[in-house]
C-alpha cells in the first residue's frame, strides 16, 4: 500500500466538509435551536406568571368572599336589631294606645253613671212627688211645695 | 467471478486493488476519492438541507436526527474545551459522519462493485475507502495539522517551541531528548489514529473477501447441484451473515473512537502545561 496524492486529496476534501459543515450547517440550526429554547423557556416562564396570577386572584376572590360574609352578617345583624326595636316601638305604642283607650272607657263609664245617678235621683223626687201626691190628695199644692221638694231632692 | 486465471489469488488481488490513475507519487485512487467524496457530499447535503428548513417550531424527523447529532457535538466540544471554540463541534460532526459513511461501504455485498464495474470495463473498483491508507492518513494528518495550530495557537509559537524541548524534564540539557520524547508522541497519534482505522476496516474487508471465497472453485450451476457446494454455499451464508452483524457494531464504533481521540488530542493540545 504506497501512499500517494489520494492523501492530498482526501485531506483537502475534508477541510472543504468541516468548513462546510462550519460555515452552512452550524449557524442556521444553532439559532433555530437557540430560538426554541428561548420559545420554551418563555412559554414556561409566562405559564409561571399565569400560575401566579391565578393564584393572587384567587386570594383576593377569598378576600373578596370573606369580606362579603362579614358585611352579609353586619346587614343581618343590624336588620334584627331594627326588627326588634319595630317591635319594640310597636309594643309601646299600642301599650300606651290601649291605656288611652282604657282610661277614655273609664272616663265615658263614670260620666254615665253620673248621668244615670242624676236620673235616677229626678225619676225618685218625681216618684217621691207622686206618692206624695196621692198621700195627700188635694191638701198639698204642687206650685207650694215646689222649692221644698227641689230641695228635698237635692239632698239625695 | 471466473477462477480460471489464478483463482482465489487472483480474486483476493483483485477485490484488493484499487482503481488507479497516474504514475508514482502522483498516483491517485480514483474509486477512494470519488466514493468518499461523494459520501462525503450526501453528507453535507443532508445536514444542509435540514439546516435549510430549520424551524424553531416542532422539528420534523430529518430536522430532529441533525439537531441531536448538532446537539451532542457541541456538548461533547463543550466538555472537551475550556471556553468556546467554534470549530471543534464541526470538526467532531464532520469526523464521526464521513467516518461512519465511509465504513458503511463496507457492508455493500463484497462482489458487487468490482464486478459491477468490471462489466462496465473498470479493472478495478474498491468501493470501502477506510481500507486506503491514503484515506485513513489524510484525515489523521489533517488532525495533526490542527494539533499543532492548536498547540500554537493556545501557547503561542514560544510556548509550544518551549514545551517541545522543556516538558516533561525541565533542564536544558536534557532538551533533545524532551524533543525526541515529544515528537514521537506527537506523531504518534496520526500514526495511531489511522492505522486502527485502517486494520479494522481492513482485517474486515479481507475476512468477508476469504468468506466469499469458499464457493470460488464452484461454478454458479455446481454450487446448486453438488451436496459440498450446497454445504459450503450455507456455511458461506452463515458466517457472511454473522461477520456482517458483528461489524454493525465495529463500523460506528471505529467512526466513533476516531472522533474522540480527535477530540482529546485537540484538547491536549489547547491545555498548557
Amino acid at each position: 500500500m504506497e501512499i500517494n496524492a489520494t492523501l492530498l486529496g482526501q485531506m483537502i476534501a475534508f477541510g472543504i466538509f468541516v468548513w462546510f459543515t462550519m460555515k452552512f450547517v452550524w449557524p442556521s440550526v444553532s439559532k433555530a435551536m437557540q430560538a426554541r429554547q428561548d420559545n420554551i423557556s418563555d412559554g414556561l416562564a409566562a405559564a409561571e406568571r399565569g400560575r401566579k396570577d391565578l393564584e393572587t386572584a384567587n386570594e383576593k376572590a377569598d378576600e373578596i368572599l370573606r369580606e362579603a360574609r362579614q358585611k352579609a352578617g353586619e346587614i343581618i345583624d343590624k336588620a334584627n336589631k331594627r326588627s326588634n326595636e319595630v317591635i319594640e316601638e310597636a309594643k309601646s305604642t299600642a301599650r300606651a294606645e290601649g291605656e288611652r283607650q282604657l282610661a277614655a272607657a273609664q272616663a265615658q263609664i263614670e260620666q254615665e253613671i253620673n248621668q244615670a245617678k242624676t236620673e235616677l235621683r229626678e225619676q225618685v223626687v218625681t216618684l217621691a212627688i207622686t206618692g206624695a201626691t196621692r198621700v195627700l190628695e188635694r191638701e198639698v199644692d204642687a206650685k207650694a211645695h215646689n222649692d221644698l221638694l227641689s230641695d228635698l231632692a237635692k239632698q239625695l | 467471478m471466473s477462477d480460471n486465471s489464478g483463482g482465489v489469488t487472483y480474486y483476493i488481488n483483485h477485490h484488493l486493488t484499487h482503481w488507479s490513475i497516474g504514475e508514482g507519487f502522483w498516483t491517485i485512487h480514483a474509486d477512494s476519492l470519488i466514493v468518499s467524496i461523494l459520501l462525503g457530499s450526501l453528507f453535507c447535503w443532508i445536514f444542509w438541507a435540514a439546516s435549510r428548513k430549520a424551524t424553531e417550531g416542532v422539528p420534523g424527523g430529518l430536522q430532529n436526527f441533525v439537531e441531536m447529532m448538532i446537539e451532542g457535538m457541541n456538548k461533547l466540544a463543550k466538555e472537551t474545551f475550556h471556553g468556546h471554540n467554534p470549530l471543534a463541534a464541526p470538526l467532531a460532526l464532520t469526523l464521526f459522519c464521513w467516518i461512519f459513511l465511509m465504513n458503511l461501504m463496507d457492508l455493500v455485498p463484497i462482489d458487487l462493485a468490482p464486478s459491477t464495474m468490471e462489466a462496465l470495463g473498470w479493472d478495478y473498483f474498491k468501493i470501502l475507502p477506510t481500507v486506503n491508507m491514503n484515506v485513513t492518513f489524510g484525515l489523521s494528518l489533517s488532525v495533526l495539522a490542527l494539533i499543532i495550530i492548536y498547540s500554537i495557537k493556545y501557547k503561542g509559537p514560544k510556548g509550544y517551541l518551549h514545551e517541545l524541548f522543556f516538558h516533561p524534564f525541565n533542564h536544558w540539557s536534557l532538551a533533545p531528548f524532551n524533543f525526541a520524547l515529544n515528537f514521537v508522541e506527537l506523531f504518534a497519534k496520526p500514526v495511531s489514529l489511522s492505522l486502527r482505522l485502517f486494520g479494522n476496516l481492513y482485517a474486515a474487508e479481507l475476512i468477508f473477501i476469504l468468506i466469499a471465497t469458499l464457493t470460488l472453485s464452484y461454478g454458479l450451476f455446481e454450487v446448486f447441484t453438488s451436496l459440498g457446494g450446497i454445504f459450503l454455499l450455507i456455511g458461506q451464508i452463515i458466517l457472511a451473515t454473522i461477520w456482517a452483524i458483528f461489524h454493525i457494531l465495529v463500523i460506528p464504533l471505529q467512526a466513533f473512537i476516531f472522533m474522540m481521540l480527535t477530540m482529546v488530542y485537540l484538547s491536549m493540545a489547547a491545555e498548557s502545561h
